[in-house]
């Protein structure tokens, strides 16, 4: 019956196991993980139908019903992340098939690439505080090996960085897990919702909230985002693409779903510490991002101002600007990939990284400069792209809630997104073509590929905003209301 | 006993967070591994050491099966990790030709 639930993240790792025993075909391993991608779209798009016609699934393994088994939870905010995190996977997937080299393909390339989204789309459905760590890992544990893929000295020291500080992260994860277990005794998400709703949200539990705050803030870079440029910047292209677009986001789901259905009752004290938070992110991220003159790194703070803006919506945590952060959550998937992959296939035409030393590049490749063009556009939040919409919602969120500071924050932010990216533009694209066509690495037929349907993706996304909304007006309502998760999981023992 | 373990535990992550801040990259990754069985006996303490029967199929006041599984599958979480940066830290050695974090800051025209 719900047993569908469990496929987008199961189909990764079984087929994951099985590409281990294929390694000199790499044929077969790039077909083989791109059917999976393709089916977890289909997947996730059938389920999002049945959510809307049935309500919240959920599948209890092993038969234990909860609480005292572990479950996945199918609402739409999560199948909608699980589907442009497929969509994210298949685009970067292609643009891997004409990039990444040939050793690395036999050297299980694409089985951490199908490790890593199970972990994903696994830490998306699960209904248990435990195995929502435990997916943590398992995404965390692909991604140190898919960050020094390559080995090359400058990766090999940030992937050290990068390893020791999700290490202790994730020791900050278990410590508070401990902690809740110990103070509420139980692990089930909609049964420690219940329970918290009982006894009332205790000082003891909105400290236990402050440390899980203090785990998904370094795993999404809300302020402790001093780890991430560093890292984002080093691997090869398309995992920089799925890691820009997919990692912080998981930190950003697991901060919508426990502080919309566990700790919802001290909004004074929690969602004004992440409001501060998201205002510092802001600031900080849009200072990094007109800094720096290597486009990874601006890239990379853009990823940061992008976490800021998307807990403004939490922070006053009003209808509407839910609404609007599960929308530009969705649309920061899609262009972050899309804006990292481009900036990648600068890198491989040109072999620079600063914006400075390459020059004209519009002359030779049109579409790579128009398609960048875009991005900047949608990032920014022009319409009819896809940005437009969740901005216009968080403003109008935060103009209910009466949060200017944080509003004002969030525009000037997009300002300076708008300001570092055309100042690439400028520099990069326009000018005196320095390097001749003959020295450059010609654009391959994948890149274009990738980066057209992930383009395709953030128009459709900003043209489609009013039948997307049925989905989003669902997934904002379940968040907001508990009682509709909690009866879900726990309605009918 | 559980102020004991609770205790134990403090310790634990006292030695922790002194390998993590020193600047050989083989006792940091030695701190991450203590700092890892310090929540585990964390977990144990939070939940109570009970002396109680078997879970489920015993007779009688059972003892809580959650917290030591949680552990055992948080044990085998750390020794992936642990052995992962195990082998990261080789690497870089190999390559970089240093395991002091201080000489691992990278240049600043890079």
């Amino acid at each position: 019956m719900n047993n569908i639930i469990v496929m987008p993240m199961m189909l990764p790792v079984l087929l994951g196991i099985i590409l281990l025993f294929l390694r000199p075909y790499v044929k077969t391993q790039r077909t083989i993980s791109l059917l999976v991608f393709l089916a977890n779209i289909g997947i996730s798009i059938y389920v999002l139908q049945l959510i809307q016609q049935n309500g919240v699934m959920r599948l209890d393994f092993g038969g234990w019903q909860p609480p005292f088994g572990i479950l996945f939870v199918a609402d739409s905010f999560s199948m909608l992340l699980v589907l442009s995190s497929s969509v994210v996977a298949a685009a970067c997937l292609i643009y891997s098939f004409s990039s990444v080299k040939p050793s690395f393909e036999k050297n299980f390339f694409y089985s951490f690439v199908l490790f890593l989204i199970a972990g994903v789309n696994g830490s998306f459905l699960t209904g248990d505080i435990f195995n929502l760590f435990v997916c943590f890992e398992i995404m965390l544990l692909s991604s140190y090996v898919l960050i020094a893929f390559g080995g090359r000295k400058r990766q090999l020291r940030e992937s050290i960085k990068y390893v020791i500080i999700n290490v202790v992260s994730s020791w900050i994860f278990l410590v508070a897990i401990a902690y809740l277990y110990g103070t509420v005794g139980t692990l089930n998400m909609a049964h420690l919702s219940e329970r918290i709703a009982e006894v009332g949200q205790t000082p003891m539990i909105t400290v236990i909230s402050v440390v899980f705050l203090t785990v998904f803030a370094l795993k999404a870079g809300l302020f402790l985002y001093f780890w991430l440029p560093g890292s984002y910047s080093v691997p090869i292209t398309p995992i920089a693409a799925l890691f820009g677009a997919l990692l912080t986001k998981v930190g950003i789901y697991a901060m919508f779903r426990v502080f919309t259905l566990l700790f919802y009752q001290e909004q004074q004290i929690t969602h004004m510490l992440i409001g501060i938070l998201a205002a510092l992110t802001l600031i900080g991220g849009s200072i990094g991002a007109v800094a720096y003159k290597d486009i990874r790194l601006v890239a990379s703070y853009n990823v940061i101002i992008a976490v800021g803006f998307i807990l403004v919506g939490l922070a006053v945590a009003t209808p509407s600007a839910i609404e609007g952060s599960i929308y530009y959550l969705i649309h920061d998937i899609i262009i972050k990939a899309l804006l990292f992959l481009l900036v990648g296939t600068m890198i491989a035409v040109t072999g620079q990284t600063r914006m400075d030393e390459i020059s004209g590049l519009i002359k030779n490749h049109p579409l790579l400069g128009w398609l960048f063009f875009l991005t900047t556009l949608s990032l920014s939040g022009i319409p009819p792209l896809s940005g437009f919409i969740g901005k216009v919602l968080i403003g109008e969120g935060a103009v209910a809630a009466g949060a200017y500071v944080l509003l004002a924050l969030a525009f000037i932010s997009s300002i300076f997104v708008l300001y570092s990216l055309m100042r690439i533009f400028l520099t990069s694209f326009w000018g005196e073509t320095i390097i001749s066509k003959d020295e450059e690495v010609p654009a391959k037929k994948g890149w274009v590929v990738s980066t057209c349907i992930l383009a395709l993706g953030t128009i459709a996304l900003g043209l489609g905003a009013e039948p997307m909304s049925v989905y989003i007006q669902d997934a904002a309502e379940t968040l907001l209301n508990p009682q509709i998760y909690i009866d879900a999981v726990l309605g009918g023992n | 006993m559980e102020t004991l373990v609770t205790i134990l535990a403090g310790v634990l992550v006292t030695v922790a967070t002194y390998l993590l801040l020193s600047k050989s990259l083989i006792r940091v990754i030695i701190g991450t591994a203590i700092l890892t069985h310090a929540a585990h006996l964390v977990i144990m303490a939070v939940a109570g050491l009970k002396t109680g029967t078997v879970p489920i199929v015993g007779e009688g006041d059972p003892v809580d099966p959650l917290p030591q599984a949680l552990i055992l599958t948080s044990i085998v979480i750390g020794f992936a990790v642990t052995a992962i940066s195990l082998v990261l830290a080789y690497r870089t050695y190999q390559e970089l030709g240093t395991d002091k974090l201080d000489k691992l800051r990278g240049n600043p025209d890079e």
